[in-house]
């Protein structure tokens, strides 16, 4: 049974630019796709197929049940699509936005009115119901178009980077919205840059870069493609690295990885909680003080790096391309990905070199 | 965030869409009140859209007022020129309505509300007929301060009132083939700005070769045959008949001799172009 979302060989060219490059979905129903990619890499334009917004070049899609290019409209009935942008009329109160967006969905009049009530109260809109959305702040602006895309609870909804933007608590919000959303039976592809976001959310993810699905699977599989667990250690001295690093060298399983600045020091290992304790003597036992000790399982982060060479945030890479260039010399200096959080630490020798590349 | 249980099943399709003209006019009304209300909540711009004709009102009549001769008219008598200005101007304005049209749609693309739209299951050319719409109601309110302004600086109407209504529903026919003129290229240009100045810039050649300022008879004989056969020439001339104001010497091109009739044409068929052009455009259109 094909899912509720089913795509096959899209194709998209604008001028030079293969924005879609032969891209396969399929999204089983009541589950939850994640689209991961960075800026550029077509997910916008996946989901702009997908919801009747952008005829592709070549191949065909199917959204719950129905052909995309065969019948547009039948399908429109079927999907809501939330979008980057807010697309709420800012001079319109919320209500008026839903009871629009309600009766160009064919809902009679009544029908509408009752429908923004209950959508307004679901996503704590009320007090703010009729004041112009112009006023909004970014997460309630967020809510209102969210509750714009589920006026007909549609079986199928698209998510394109739905918290880009937001605050944390927000996002933490609009998430609990979304599994709510799933957990009720709606099919959900959503498309982010956050790779927290994706592991957070979605049954499957799919990565995609220039175009193409450069890896598929759950989560879990993702990480274990980018290889198990590894040992990350801050010592309290600089000085202090070098004896680390051959304390972890001896005892994990691959190359080490340092980090200067934040005198950090990683390896791949087998053998897990015992290993970390026997990593802990050993460097006691040479006297290396230790401000923080982990067992790390990689991150979605890791895996985008290892299969794109580059960080998922584009922007963020940029920045680091003057100490790539700088640390090219030395084995594991491998600071430039300078992403978020984990990623600097992970990149194997190999993809240090590339994470300049950015840019457009 | 508080939660309420969603009444009825979550998994559920909007109703099957009635379809027909039907469908398509109530969508349309839908669009064209959600622009209305939009319109009342930035009165700026109706009141700058207002203040425009009123300064080409006054400025045209005092500053040419004595200076222009009418065909066919004994003096350059200041009334003779204002009575004849006055349709001209009214024509001229309810043109502008093309800028407006054009900004709102590129403005609505450039906000993500067309991709809103576009996504909905409503008729295909709802969003901009409930625009063009709106419009119309706004071209109308201003052709009725405008009007007051005219009777003040002098303007009468001669032939009666229900041929001044006649005059006025060409003036608003004429608004609204333009508006849908907007619709084109606000679908077709990037921002609003370039919409606003894009919808604008043709507009003052294609109003002043025309018979709304100076009778075409005085113009060189080139410009004065394109201005007897320029679409908004017959409008103008058509509302001089109807009100009965002075028309200087009537050239004979055929548009000149059935203005009534030639601007209903006109206006058709600009209607039935850029409304099909504009539909398709919408259709396929990206931010």
């Amino acid at each position: 049974m094909p899912g509720a979302i089913h795509a096959e060989g899209l194709v998209k060219t604008f001028g030079d630019v293969r924005a879609l490059d032969g891209v396969d979905l399929d999204v089983p129903e009541g589950t939850v796709l994640g689209l991961l990619g960075p800026n550029g890499a077509g997910k916008t334009t996946a989901v702009r197929v997908l919801t009747t917004l952008l005829r592709p070049d070549s191949g065909r899609a199917v959204v719950a049940g129905v052909d995309v290019l065969k019948h547009p409209n039948e399908v429109r009935r079927s999907i809501g699509l939330s979008g980057q942008f807010a697309a709420v009329d800012e001079y319109l109160t919320g209500r008026e936005n839903l009871e629009m967006v309600g009766q160009l969905y064919q809902m009679p009049a009544r029908a509408a009115k009752a429908r923004a009530g209950e959508l307004l109260e679901r996503f704590n809109l009320t007090d703010a119901a009729d004041r112009t959305a112009k006023t909004y702040s970014g997460g309630m602006r967020r809510r209102l178009d969210l509750a714009a895309a589920l006026v007909v609870s549609p079986p199928v909804m698209f998510m394109d980077e739905p918290t880009t933007g937001l605050d944390p608590r927000n996002r933490q919000a609009l998430w609990e919205v979304i599994q709510e959303l799933v957990a009720g039976g709606t099919t959900l592809l959503l498309t982010t840059q956050y790779l927290e976001e994706a592991d957070h959310l979605a049954h499957d993810i799919c990565v995609i870069d220039r175009g193409r699905v450069i890896a598929r699977g759950t989560s879990d599989q993702l990480k274990a493609r980018t290889g198990g667990e590894r040992v990350e250690v801050v010592v309290h001295e600089r000085d202090h690295i070098a004896v680390a690093e051959q304390v972890l060298r001896a005892l994990g399983k691959g190359e080490t990885t340092v980090q200067e600045h934040t005198r950090k020091v990683t390896v791949p290992v087998v053998g897990g909680a015992k290993l970390l304790a026997e990593v802990i003597r050993e460097l006691d036992n040479r006297g290396v003080e230790i401000d923080d000790i982990g067992l790390r399982r990689p991150t979605l982060d890791d895996v985008f790096i290892s299969l794109t060479g580059h960080g998922a945030e584009e922007d963020g890479a940029d920045p680091g391309r003057t100490s790539a260039d700088a640390d090219q010399a030395p084995a594991g200096t491998a600071g430039a990905a300078g992403t978020t959080g984990t990623a600097g630490t992970t990149g194997t020798t190999g993809t240090t070199g590339t994470t300049g590349k950015g840019g457009k | 965030m508080a939660v309420v249980e969603e009444t009825g099943a979550t998994v559920a399709a909007a109703p099957r869409p009635r379809g027909g003209p039907l469908a398509s006019v109530r969508d349309s009304l839908v669009v064209a009140k959600r622009n209305l209300i939009r319109m009342m909540r930035i009165p700026e711009v109706v009141i700058f859209g207002l203040i425009q004709p009123i300064m080409f009102v006054v400025l045209f009549s005092y500053v040419f007022g004595g200076a222009i001769m009418i065909p066919g008219q004994s003096s350059t008598d200041a009334t003779v020129y204002r009575e004849f200005l006055m349709a001209g101007i009214f024509a001229q304005t309810v043109t502008f309505a093309t800028a407006g049209a054009g900004a709102g749609i590129a403005d609505d693309m450039h906000k993500g509300l067309i991709d809103r739209f576009r996504s909905l299951p409503m008729a295909r050319g709802a969003v901009l007929t409930g625009r063009t719409l709106a419009d119309l109601v706004q071209t109308a309110l201003t052709l009725v301060v405008l009007a007051i302004v005219a009777l003040i600086v002098g303007w009468r109407i001669h032939d009666g009132i229900l041929n001044a209504l006649a005059a006025f529903g060409l003036l608003l026919l004429l608004g609204y083939a333009f508006s849908w003129i907007g619709a084109l290229i606000g679908l077709s240009v990037r921002t609003p700005e370039a919409a606003t100045s894009g919808g604008l810039i043709w507009l003052f050649p294609l109003t002043f070769i025309s018979n709304a300022f100076v009778p075409s008879s005085q113009m060189p004989a080139f410009l004065g045959h394109i201005a007897d056969w320029n679409p908004f020439s017959a409008t103008v001339q058509g509302c001089r008949e109807l009100f009965g104001n002075p028309q200087g010497v009537v050239s004979d091109a055929w548009p000149m001799q059935h203005p009534v009739a030639a601007s209903v044409l006109w206006s058709v068929v600009i209607i039935l172009a850029f409304r099909t052009l504009s539909v398709r455009k919408y259709r396929s259109a990206t931010a």
